[in-house]
């Protein structure tokens, strides 16, 4: 444990640790150092010189954000001499950097106009031609304008380092530097849109937010993304009930500022013109729109007749809907209809892994963990496509501390590039490659084992003898594909278990039985797509449904409710690593209404009483009765995200792995919601396959 | 061979063998005392060679000047990673043409240098960054390597002292910047020609991440001389901590331009007139640069001076590579001015602010100044946007532009004026006579 090194900035006391950079120790005592290539997390470059700061006993300014602080380091940031160096560089930066501001995307929230209103000179001194270049298109969602460059280089560094796909460079040399795309005039690459956000001006700008609004005339609604089960935080801007963009620029989250394609840029399903605005009820064979009071009627009085008569319901429910609506959901189907009869599409195996977690501690990972940890070892998953933000998680840990990755995969992975090794796996051998790298394995000082589904039933059991066996501390990630596939899991969407993994009594039907059970009354399904492609075995049975597009399921339904999407409601979920963060609305979506009020206007509708809908109260009944679910409210509250705590004790689980299926989405695909995000399907790229061959 | 006429006053230690037939081959060279110091070395210790080398008080050749007995004791001899001597021959800076000379006429006293250097510095692998434009030199020095492999000069063992060395040429692709020791280590890494932050200083994280020596091709070809006569007598032909001589590349409005072995300390005035066979067409002297165009040129009345490296540097310029460029009376110093900062900003790499858009901003003010539509407050700005370039840049590329810019301004006001309201350049109707 080395000491602390103590300085002065600008006549303050600063303690810092040994290498802490003085651009850093300012922020510390609330000093802004300016920057514009400066970017914690990425290489350190020097090359703007806007951070230059005074430190006594030295002649030349000095660079602040590559200066480690040293013992007794006196630093001027206040000076004559550095107010003037950054008037200068601001003016040469200026000097080619066009006059855009009017029509700018980035005004409002750009690095250079901030720096030069507080720092620059009030008029240019510049009377010469200014070079220009043509604005070009790389892709759908980038644009790049190159006389706005102030090649600071973070894009390319953000995508080389950061994300590893390494789709932009410099060219030229000089003033006519110029950032270029991987194919000459385009863009191919995960279009994750992070060169976007990362630009200080707005020499790259968004494709699909171009022209559209200011940044102050938006509304700023922090939620989570509702693709994958990452549970990246994106900041919707809302105009008009509208979501013209997402992204995190303020960093916050456990994403820092990492989005991808989907957080970024498929919001737009949300007012599809394809939306569910209406109830509807099967008339005369067809689906006719009527009032909620009628749809609820007509549904309420069902359920009412089959359960007065004993009759057979089967619940399938979401991996999208909030931990609430999971919670409500399963309360309704156990205690109004009586049934177990419930179950959801599970992506992962996450019972029997808690299950053969049984008695440890500290055995699961956290996305901080994916951070932290020495060692990871990832299997069966392409990380990069399924787990975007995972896969940026493991690359900082590589980056930052070197940290050891291992693969274990079907084909070929992004991570290889960072890999110490890697095996290629036949679909049966993935025990057995893992067992091929005890060796290595067992030499490191801790592992995180990341697994897909592959790894399912009494693999999962082995696999954790397996990582007991090494002798030293394991966490695992079983992992799941959707929003809150993990909250699905844990509320008890389950035949048998309950919230928290609660034993029921009588276990009931499962997913697959649900749907080849041929003596079901009511079937009722929310927020899924059983029926994609099979048809119900219980051909008269009666079927309602809630979501938000007329799928294949809900053209099956007698009655068909319009839900609304995880932007549009409040509540919370649970992502891959059991992390519980907080949903915000921030849209409303005329004639669709949140999962939860469905359930809840159902039940009143009966005239049965299972607690206000309000997410905040069924919240704190989880809270209270969910195992590992007693989170601390003000994190949820604040925006962080809160660890369950895991069940650490059996599991009731009746092992079906065949009912374990990986949604295997893609970057750019994402299920339902993913078919009605024009944006997302316009720029899917080559291949769009899962363990495929890096692009040339 | 391009080679001028030698002159009496020349001491000639390392161009001795100039104007010899087959200067360049191996043959030659050992019938001259070739490898002589090489043996030498071979019995001395590494220690021993670097202190002869720093008593010889010989300072880098390439610009800066640096001690190269001390930089050579910065390469921590014991580290377990393999250590690169880098020899800099991209030769870039605008009135510089010796180290072409040098490896054209005497390849294998450069080779037998860097053998030398490797012993001192436990190095076994050696490449020569050339510049791209000296396509024929790359030939030329391929083939002396190729010939001193031939005969045990070069690869294992060489010559039974058990000694290896491997040598390669490598070629640059037209950068200045490149021979910026630092964008030359990125460059032949295969990445852009950019320079590098420091600390960490090459000697310890260089090449490749391994400790790395990098000289000038001058600087290499004075070791052979300088253990095989000793540190003391090399050192004793300069004053005090300038030792040697050094190739002085005599160009401009003179009637013998060409590149002269001097001692350094010879006098400025001295080679113009007794080296240089004075002004040309019986014109006044008007300006010297003395080593380079990033050196701060030197009026006329300055130019009765000693040089060296302390000297010249007392006199807020540079000693700098050598390229001594001598100016008449009809030299317009605006067009002078323009020209160098035209170069600068061509070879700017870009990556820092001051330097890219500084560099850009002065040569489109100059180009537009001398051409009659510039302003009077155009001079003072001149001078002000190449201060707020000093000292601020990245690496000394925008020193190199603003210095010489700065000094033009600051001492040759009136061309400066003399362009104002529109007035043609008074100094272009000169410029046609002369040519006629």
């Amino acid at each position: 444990m080395s000491d602390l090194i103590h300085l002065t900035i600008d006549g303050k006391a600063v303690t810092a640790a040994p290498g802490t950079l003085v651009i850093n120790a300012a922020k510390q005592v609330g000093i802004e150092v300016p920057s514009f290539c400066y970017y914690d997390g990425l290489t350190l470059q020097a090359a703007c010189r806007m951070c230059l700061v005074e430190v006594e006993k030295t002649p030349k300014l000095q660079v602040g954000c590559t200066l480690p602080v040293a013992e007794g380091m006196v630093v001027h940031t206040d000076s004559p001499q550095v107010h003037e160096a950054r008037r200068g560089t601001l003016e040469f930066l200026l000097t080619n950097h066009p006059l855009d501001c009017p029509v700018c995307d980035k005004g409002g929230e750009c690095e250079l106009q901030d720096m030069t209103f507080r720092y620059g000179m009030g008029e240019s001194r510049f009377l010469e031609q200014k070079q220009h270049v043509d604005e070009q298109q790389w892709s759908p969602v980038v644009f790049y304008d190159k006389p706005r460059c102030i090649l600071c280089y973070r894009c390319v560094r953000i995508c080389d380092e950061g994300m590893g796909v390494k789709a932009l460079g410099v060219g030229n040399r000089g003033s006519v530097s110029i950032i270029e795309p991987n194919h000459f005039d385009h863009l191919e690459c995960d279009e994750c849109g992070m060169c976007i956000d990362i630009c200080p001006v707005g020499a790259l700008t968004s494709g699909t937010y171009r022209y559209k609004t200011r940044p102050w005339e938006m509304k700023h609604v922090g939620t989570i993304c509702t693709h994958c089960a990452d549970g990246c935080k994106t900041t919707l801007g809302v105009r008009n009930n509208e979501i013209i963009r997402g992204n995190n620029r303020d960093r916050s989250g456990i994403n820092g500022e990492f989005l991808c394609i989907k957080g970024r840029y498929a919001a737009d399903f949300v007012n599809s013109p394809e939306r569910l605005q209406s109830p509807m009820i099967r008339r005369n064979g067809r689906l006719e729109p009527v009032s909620w009071s009628v749809a609820l009627a007509a549904a309420a009085s069902k359920l009412k007749d089959v359960k007065a008569r004993n009759g057979q319901f089967a619940v399938i429910g979401s991996n999208h809907t909030s931990n609430e609506e999971n919670y409500y959901l399963q309360k309704f189907a156990r205690q109004v209809l009586g049934t177990n009869n419930i179950d959801h599409h599970r992506t992962g195996d996450i019972a029997t892994l808690l299950d053969a977690l049984s008695g440890k501690k500290e055995a699961l990972a956290t996305t901080a963990d994916l951070y932290d940890c020495k060692a990871i070892l990832v299997v069966s998953s392409d990380l990069s496509q399924q787990h975007p933000f995972l896969a940026f998680q493991i690359r900082a840990n590589y980056r930052h501390h070197d940290a050891h990755v291992y693969t274990v995969t079907p084909g070929p992975v992004r991570e290889q590039s960072i890999a110490v090794r890697s095996v290629i796996s036949v679909p049966g051998s993935e025990l057995a490659d893992v067992e091929s790298l005890r060796d290595q394995l067992g030499k490191e000082p801790e592992l995180v084992i990341l697994f897909g589904d592959a790894i399912k039933g009494d693999a999962i059991r082995e696999l954790v003898a397996w990582g007991d066996s090494l002798g030293i501390p394991v966490k695992y990630v079983c992992l799941v594909d959707y929003s809150n596939s993990r909250g699905a899991s844990d509320m008890g969407l389950s035949p048998d278990a309950g919230p928290g993994y609660r034993q029921v009594s009588t276990p009931g039907l499962a997913y697959d039985e649900i749907l080849a059970a041929t003596n079901l009354d009511v079937v009722w399904v929310v927020g899924a797509n059983p029926l994609k492609h099979t048809s119900l075995a219980a051909q008269n049975a009666f079927v309602i449904v809630q979501d938000l597009f007329m799928t294949e399921t809900a053209s099956r339904a007698d009655i068909l409710f319009p839900a609304a999407s995880a932007y549009e409601k409040h509540g919370t979920v649970t992502n891959v690593c059991g992390e519980v963060q907080r949903l915000k609305g921030g849209v409303q979506v005329m004639g669709a209404k949140p999962d939860l009020e469905i359930f809840g206007l159902l039940s009143k509708e009966m005239g049965v009483n299972l607690g206000m809908w309000s997410a905040d109260k069924v919240l704190e009944e989880i809270r209270h009765n969910v195992h590992g679910y007693n989170i601390p409210l003000p994190i949820l509250a604040t925006g962080g995200a809160a660890q369950t705590a895991p069940v650490n004790g059996r599991v009731p689980v009746s092992s079906r792995p065949e009912l374990i299926q990986s949604a295997r989405d893609t970057l750019f695909t994402s299920g339902t919601l993913g078919r009605y995000c024009k944006k997302l399907n316009s720029t899917l790229e080559a291949p769009g396959a899962l363990y495929s061959e890096p692009r040339p | 061979m391009l080679y001028n006429e030698p002159s009496p006053l020349e001491v000639k230690i390392l161009t001795r063998r100039f104007g010899l037939a087959n200067s360049e081959s191996l043959d030659t060279y050992l019938a001259t005392d070739g490898y002589k110091a090489f043996f030498k070395a071979m019995e001395m210790t590494p220690e021993q060679i670097i202190e002869e080398v720093k008593i010889s008080a010989l300072r880098g050749r390439g610009g800066a000047g640096f001690p190269a007995g001390m930089k050579w004791s910065f390469v921590p001899r014991t580290s377990p990673k393999p250590k690169y001597i880098i020899i800099n021959a991209d030769e870039s800076e605008p009135g510089t043409c010796k180290d072409r000379l040098l490896m054209e006429n005497d390849p294998h006293q450069l080779i037998e240098g860097i053998l030398i250097a490797g012993r001192a510095v436990d190095s076994h692998k050696g490449y020569m960054y050339i510049r791209g434009e000296y396509r024929y030199l790359i030939e030329a020095m391929d083939r002396a390597i190729a010939e001193a492999y031939s005969r045990g000069y070069l690869g294992k063992n060489i010559q039974g002292t058990g000694f290896d060395f491997d040598l390669y040429t490598h070629s640059g692709a037209g950068a200045y910047e490149c021979g910026e020791e630092t964008a030359l280590l990125d460059s032949i890494e295969g990445k852009r020609g950019v320079p590098r932050m420091k600390p960490p200083f090459p000697a310890v994280v260089g090449a490749w991440q391994a400790p790395t020596l990098i000289n000038n091709v001058e600087t290499f070809s004075a070791v052979p001389a300088i253990i095989r006569d000793g540190g003391a007598a090399f050192a004793a032909l300069g004053p005090p901590k300038n030792g040697g001589t050094r190739l002085v590349c005599l160009s401009g409005h003179i009637n013998k331009p060409g590149v002269y072995e001097l001692p350094v300390g010879f006098n400025l005035l001295r080679m113009i007139y007794e080296v240089g066979g004075g002004m040309r067409n019986g014109k006044k002297l008007k300006a010297v640069v003395p080593g380079g165009s990033s050196c701060p040129i030197l009026k006329a009345e300055e130019c009765d001076i000693s040089m060296d490296f302390d000297t010249l540097a007392k006199a807020k310029s540079m000693l700098g590579s050598g390229g001594t460029v001598i100016l008449d009376e009809d030299t317009c110093m605006v067009k002078f001015a323009q020209r160098i900062m035209k170069f600068y900003a061509h070879e700017s790499c870009g990556w820092c602010i001051p330097c890219r858009e500084g560099t850009a901003w002065l040569k489109k003010m100059l180009d537009r100044f001398h051409s009659g539509a510039g302003l009077k407050s155009d001079i003072p700005m001149i001078g002000e946007l190449s201060k707020n370039m000093l000292g601020r840049t990245f690496c000394p590329l925008g020193d190199a532009a603003a210095m010489p810019t700065i000094a033009i301004v600051e001492k040759f006001p009136a061309d400066f004026e003399a362009h104002l309201n529109g007035k043609p350049c008074p100094y272009q109707h000169a410029a046609e006579l002369a040519m006629a």
